[in-house]
Parts: structure tokens; C-alpha cells; sequence
């Protein structure tokens, strides 16, 4: 292994990070609110969809991703909706969404580009190309999300007053803070990171929109949110872990030492192998998934 | 038996019911505005889709077919939901039941012998989750859909690799014809979906009238209470996870012993692929009852089945269906839906 390939599984790790830590991040500020989500990963494949649309539409890989972020927006006011003001399950619409995604994507693609299974997206975000590969500027973009999320959540007021529904909503209540405004708006954020991580995928990375492509990515953002003990900075770390064993894969596969299908299972066996390690020292938000109401 | 058929009534919520009727009302209403923003034509796509689900004998054996797998997934997703875990992992138990029955029926060309190994291959990649829900705390969400994905790839490579058909490479080897599910009548109907009625009365009377069920349900509802009245919660998940890896695997390898004409795995796994997820709805539309189940994994079935018809006829992609399915999942997940339309009405 030279130093140009070791340079290259970076670069590639470093663009596979990008959906993961967002969606990482995002989970943990919904958690700290004390909002569970198994919805993401139906998130990042509905937004890499309506994302590539917009960008298609707009002329502009910008705004592809800001497409991206909307439709994130919109299945996290679903969500917050349904387990914030109407204290429904939190795992079940999550469940639903993804089956939705299922449906939406494949049936967008056919009837909207006409082609089956896939789409070339025409339009995407700049990015500065290397003998390495492709950098894309959405990687600062992420590693400055994670940083002021963290700041925002531990340095000051409002991150306190997030945590503090999270953790004890009674007592939040109690100094005053609106808590169903502050879970919903987290909910939505939480979605709106995801969104954009998704409109990545198609826009800005793979520049494909596939029927599969979110590839089980929202649920190891899950487990990664769960090995970062629910803080951004270390789900940024974290999340450019999942990234490497992803482009691990992707430089191994060629070389055809094992079939190629052993080592696609890679970054899953080892989402299993970390996430059984951590657990057990890791303790999520006292209030988190539980719906409060008022007495 | 009198006692149990109005344990029966009372264990199937009327308003339950109800509730599941409206959601999918809801979902044909959003789908066809779905399909009129891409410009089809929902009363042509709707007439076909039911038409071709129920128009002739043979449509209603093939509504009856696809309803079979899914009904066990189902049940696999709605024993665990009783013990209170999210049990997501029938798809990858369901790929194990089937490329169990392809590799042991051509070891021994015996029906039961497949039907077997195909439960056994289910239940034991039930297990890894079920240990790590118990042992280690991690959440079976995450554990399930790793293991999915693993089970995925590694049956993939075993489709392609040591079991692919050498005359047909994108396929697997097929079940030897001593093998295959006897089919009902002159249908394309396998016995596959009378086993699967079975298996969810079978369901039924585990969970509601044995003590064994009694302390699953009741570690679902509070695990804490339940082991102050003698029910060991771990031990009732762990249960539930055989128990759904039992049904999944089971319904793999009967998707592949009793489908003609292929009776193999097909290219690229189509037809193995998305039953587990499919059977998450159905369990939500049936309300995680066994009996519901029945009638939902029909609903489901009808809509499969009718997707060939709206295709030809009206053009709609097949993928319409699960676009529906996915709102009335949404829906139902809307606490109090019955009360909530029931004021839109009295407004109104």
C-alpha cells in the first residue's frame, strides 16, 4: 500500500462521512430534546431524491441541497407533530416513513425521468477534483455543523434548555420552558440534518439518484449517535469512522482477495462490533422517546 | 372453545379496527393524488388494481400467494411487538429460510426436511440481536437492520457463488420437484399459505391462552411487573426473537418451495427481497393481532397481486403500491385516530 492510496481511502472516508455525521448529529440534538427517530434513513433517501429534482430544476447544486434540507423539514414536522403534540409512539412513524421512501423513490424515478431503478443526476455541486478523487466543499460544511452544534448545545442557554427537556421536562416546565416547542423544533432539525446529508449523496457525492442508496447509513448514524454517548463532537469522529470502513470497502473490493459481498458487509459487522462494545456505558437522555404531558 | 371465541371478540379492538379501515382509506386517497400530480388516471389504476386481484380464480390464488410471506413476516414483527421490542429482522431470516431450503432440499429432496432447515437457519440468525438486546443493551433497531444487511450480502454471495445454477447462472440451483409444496387445486397456490394460516392461529393461541404467552405480553406492556409476578422479561425477548426468526425462516423457504414456475432464488434476489419490511406494515395494519394479520397480509396480498393489471392498464408503476402502504403505516401511527376523525365529522 503506497502513500497515494492511503491518501485517496482519506479523501474517499472524509466524502462517506459527510451523510453519516450529519445525521449523526442531528439524531443527537432530537435525543437530547428527548425525540426518538428510526426515520432517517427514509429521510436521506427521500431528500437525495427531491434534492437532485431541485437542483435538476434550479440549475443550481445549492439549491439542491437546500431542497434536500426542506424535505427533511417536512418529515420532521410530521414527526414532531405526531410524538410531540399528539404524544404518539416514536418508533412507529419512523417505520413509516421508511416504508414511504420505499415506495417514493423507485416510483419518482420511473414516472418522473422515466428510467427504471436509476437516474444520472445532470446537475451537481462543484467540487475540487484531485488525483486523489473528488473533495467536496461539504466536508468543512459538515466538520463546522458538528463543532457549533456541539458548542450550541453545551455553551449556552438555548442547548441547556434543549437538554433540559430532554432530560427532565417536568422540571423544564417548571422554570418555564415551552417543552413540546422545544422537542418539536429539535425534531425538525434533527430531519432537516438529515435532509442534507441526503441531498449529498445525489448531488454533491454519488451524483446518481438509486432506488437503494441510503444503503442502512440513517441507521448507523443511529448506532454512531449511540457510541458517541449522544455528543456531535464525537459523533464527528465517529461518523469519519463509518466513513473509513466505507471507503475500505471501496479500495478492497477490486483487489478480489475475499468476494466482493464479505467485504460490502464490512462496515455493517463492524457497526454490530462497536455498537455491543460501547453499550452499557453509554446512557441516552433520561426523557428520551417518552412523551410529556402535562399534569 | 366458547370462552375463547369471546376472548377472540374482546382481544379484536372494534375501534382497533376501525381505525385500520380509515388509514387505508387514507392511503388510497393520497395515492391517487399522487398519481394525478404524475398525470395517471386513479380511477383507471384503481379498477385495475382490484380487478387483477380479484377478477378470476387465478388472480385471487395469486392474491392469496403474495399474501403468504408477508403474513409470516408479520408475525414475526408482531410477536416481538407484544414483548415490547422492535423486531425489524425478518428480512434477513427470510433470505436465510430460503437459501436454506435451496441448498437442503438438494441434500435430501424432502419437503419437510426444507420446511425444517429453513426454521432452523430463521431462528439461529434471530439470535445474534436477541443476545445483544439482552446481554449488551444494544437496541434491536440498529442490531436487526445490520444483521439484515449482513445476511443480505452473504446469501447474495452463496446465489452467485457455491449455489448458482450451472445452466442458468443468475439463478440459484432449483428445489428438486420431490421437494416443492403441493399446489392447491389447478392454481398456482402452494399449501404454503394454509401453513401460514396455521402458523398465525398457532400465534393466536400461544399469546392469549398460554402462560408462556401471558408472561410475553406481559414483559411487554411493563417488564418490571411482570418480574415481580415470576416472568423473566430476558428470557420472554429472547423467546420472541426465536420465535419470530421461526416464522421468517419458515416463510423463506416456503416463498421458494412453493412458487412456481422458478422454485429458486431469482436474479439479483427479487424475488426474496422486501418481505420482511412489507410485513412490518401488515403487522401495523393488522394491529400486531394474529388474527388482524390475516386479513391485513390479504389486504397486502390483493395489492400485489392487482399491481400486473394496473401496470398493463394503466401504466402505474408497481411501486405505487408501496407509496400507499407507507401513508397508511403513517396514519396509523396517529394516537387516537378514530376520535380525531370522528370530531372532523361531527364538524363537518
Amino acid at each position: 500500500m503506497d502513500i497515494g492510496s492511503i491518501i485517496s481511502i482519506i479523501v474517499t472516508s472524509l466524502m462517506a462521512m459527510v451523510p453519516i455525521v450529519l445525521t449523526s448529529v442531528g439524531a443527537v440534538w432530537s435525543e437530547r430534546a428527548g425525540v426518538v427517530s428510526i426515520g432517517y434513513e427514509g429521510v436521506l433517501l427521500m431528500s437525495a431524491f427531491f434534492g437532485a429534482i431541485v437542483a435538476e430544476l434550479t440549475g443550481s447544486g445549492v439549491m439542491g441541497l437546500l431542497g434536500g434540507i426542506a424535505t427533511g423539514i417536512v418529515f420532521g414536522m410530521l414527526h414532531g407533530v405526531l410524538t410531540v403534540y399528539l404524544k404518539g409512539n416514536h418508533v412507529i412513524p419512523g417505520i413509516g416513513i421508511n416504508l414511504l421512501a420505499l415506495g417514493v423513490v423507485p416510483f419518482g424515478i420511473l414516472a418522473y425521468w422515466g428510467t427504471a431503478g436509476q437516474h444520472q443526476v445532470t446537475v451537481t455541486l462543484w467540487s475540487w477534483q484531485t488525483k486523489y478523487g473528488k473533495i467536496s466543499p461539504m466536508i468543512p460544511v459538515t466538520i463546522a455543523i458538528a463543532i457549533i452544534t456541539w458548542w450550541v448545545l453545551f455553551k449556552t442557554p438555548l442547548g441547556l434548555r434543549v437538554r433540559a427537556v430532554g432530560e427532565n421536562p417536568e422540571a423544564a416546565d417548571a422554570l418555564g420552558i415551552n417543552v413540546e416547542k422545544y422537542r418539536f423544533w429539535s425534531t425538525v432539525y434533527g430531519h432537516a440534518l438529515a435532509g442534507l446529508g441526503g441531498a449529498y449523496m445525489s448531488v454533491a457525492w454519488l451524483g446518481v439518484v438509486q432506488k437503494a442508496m441510503s444503503a442502512g447509513r440513517g441507521f448507523i448514524a443511529l448506532a454512531n449517535m449511540v457510541f458517541s454517548g449522544w455528543n456531535p463532537l464525537v459523533a464527528l469522529i465517529g461518523g469519519w469512522l463509518f466513513g473509513f470502513f466505507d471507503a475500505l470497502a471501496t479500495w478492497l473490493a477490486p483487489l478480489h482477495i475475499v468476494p466482493g459481498q464479505f467485504i460490502l458487509m464490512l462496515p455493517y459487522i463492524m457497526t454490530l462490533i462497536i455498537v455491543a462494545g460501547i453499550i452499557g456505558k453509554a446512557r441516552p437522555p433520561k426523557w428520551d422517546g417518552r412523551p410529556y404531558k402535562r399534569e | 372453545m366458547k370462552s375463547s371465541i369471546s376472548d377472540l371478540i374482546a382481544a379484536f379492538n372494534f375501534k382497533a379496527l376501525l381505525e385500520s379501515l380509515i388509514a387505508i382509506v387514507i392511503g388510497f386517497l393520497i395515492g391517487a393524488l399522487v398519481l394525478l400530480a404524475f398525470g395517471y388516471d386513479p380511477a383507471v389504476a384503481y379498477s385495475a388494481l382490484f380487478g387483477g386481484a380479484l377478477g378470476s380464480t387465478n388472480s385471487i390464488a395469486s392474491t392469496l400467494a403474495y399474501s403468504t410471506p408477508i403474513m409470516l413476516t408479520a408475525l414475526t414483527f408482531a410477536i416481538s411487538a407484544r414483548t415490547g421490542i422492535f423486531n425489524i429482522g425478518a428480512e434477513g431470516s427470510f433470505y436465510f429460510g430460503a437459501i436454506a431450503a435451496v441448498i437442503f432440499t438438494n441434500i435430501w429432496a424432502n419437503m419437510w426436511f426444507g420446511l425444517a432447515m429453513g426454521i432452523l437457519l430463521g431462528a439461529l440468525w434471530s439470535l445474534p440481536a436477541a443476545f445483544l438486546k439482552v446481554y449488551r443493551g444494544v437496541h434491536e433497531v440498529i442490531s436487526t437492520i445490520m444483521l439484515n444487511w449482513i445476511a443480505w450480502f452473504f446469501v447474495f454471495w452463496l446465489v452467485v457463488g457455491p449455489y448458482a445454477n450451472p445452466n442458468d447462472p443468475n439463478k440459484t440451483i432449483r428445489i428438486p420437484e420431490s421437494a416443492r409444496l403441493p399446489l392447491i387445486g389447478n392454481t398456482n397456490l402452494s399449501i404454503a399459505f394454509i401453513i401460514a394460516i396455521i402458523m398465525a392461529v398457532l400465534s393466536y393461541y400461544l399469546l392469549w391462552h398460554t402462560v408462556f404467552g401471558f408472561g410475553m405480553r406481559a414483559s411487554g406492556l411493563n417488564p418490571r411487573a411482570a418480574r415481580y409476578g415470576g416472568v423473566d422479561p430476558n428470557k420472554a425477548i429472547i423467546w420472541s426473537f426465536i420465535i419470530g426468526g421461526v416464522m421468517s425462516g419458515l416463510g423463506g423457504a416456503m416463498k421458494i418451495m412453493g412458487e412456481p414456475p422458478t422454485y429458486a432464488i431469482s436474479q439479483g434476489m427479487a424475488n426474496v427481497y422486501g418481505f420482511g419490511f412489507d410485513g412490518i406494515g401488515v403487522a401495523l395494519v393488522g394491529r400486531n393481532h394474529p388474527l388482524g394479520i390475516i386479513f391485513a397480509a390479504i389486504f397486502f396480498g390483493m395489492l400485489r397481486a392487482g399491481t400486473a393489471l394496473m401496470q398493463i392498464e394503466a401504466q402505474v408503476p408497481l411501486e405505487i403500491i408501496k407509496v400507499i402502504q407507507g401513508i397508511i403505516v403513517i396514519t396509523i401511527a396517529v394516537p387516537g385516530l378514530y376520535d380525531l376523525v370522528k370530531n372532523v365529522f361531527k364538524k363537518g
